[in-house]
């Protein structure tokens, strides 16, 4: 699975993407969400409040109830800022 | 029509292209963000803005689908601007045009409401007391929210 994070996110895990093998256990974005903030520290530190993290799975918002699957693009990020 | 683009662009001739040869328009809306010199208190040296290259385009076009669904529009233009901006650059273009001013001017508010808290950007200032991220505002949620239904 292909992750992506922008904005404060990605300079807080430190990279803008990684590629990462799906453990069978983790089946929607809140098991993702839980199960990335055990990569490393920088990532709990980074995903600590999930009230300012929006998720994109294959480009389109998704609530932490909505599954994931290998092969997916998931985006992580703050809430928007354009305009 | 939907642009992406580190550069500037030119408003009067983007305006000239979008009515060229329609003359079922009767009205012309626009509106352009601009980067302000002011951040809070802080004094503002540049803004940085990143996307989602692939969702903001998407994002883009649904909303640009949305907007000529609820109103009867000739024309829609957006242009987004990423990469660097100094205080006074142009951020974005959105221009609405139709046969009565009503639906042009509906339809520009809500392009730009929407895009606001639907396209994925993000700004970060260089300001006097350092660089920082914008954080999205509750306002803009709200102003959303007016234009009901939901998508």
């Amino acid at each position: 699975m292909k992750l992506l994070y922008f904005a404060w996110l990605r300079a807080r895990v430190g990279c803008a993407e990684e590629e990462v093998a799906l453990p069978p256990q983790v089946r929607d974005v809140a098991g993702l969400l839980d199960w990335l903030r055990g990569r490393s520290d920088r990532h709990a530190e980074a995903l600590r409040s999930l009230g300012l993290i929006r998720v994109a799975v294959n480009q389109d918002y998704v609530g932490p109830a909505h599954p994931v699957r290998e092969g997916d693009e998931v985006a992580l990020f703050p809430p928007v800022t354009g305009g | 029509m939907i642009r992406l683009q580190r550069e500037d662009f030119d408003v009067g001739a983007e305006l000239e292209r979008l009515t060229a040869g329609n003359h079922r328009i009767g009205g012309v809306a626009s509106f352009i963000g601009l980067v302000r010199d002011m951040g809070g208190s802080d004094r503002v040296f540049a803004l940085t803005l990143e996307h989602y290259p692939g969702m903001t385009e998407r994002k883009l076009a649904e909303i640009e689908a949305e907007a000529r669904r609820r109103w009867p529009l000739d024309a829609v233009l957006v242009i987004h601007r990423y990469g660097r901006l100094k205080p006074g650059d142009r951020i974005v273009l959105v221009a609405t045009a139709s046969p009565h001013r009503e639906a042009a001017l509906e339809a520009c508010h809500f392009l730009i409401d929407w895009l606001k808290t639907d396209a994925p950007f993000w700004k970060s200032e260089t300001t006097s007391v350092g660089e920082r991220w914008v954080e999205a505002r509750t306002e803009d949620d709200a102003a959303r929210e007016r234009w009901t239904p939901p998508l």
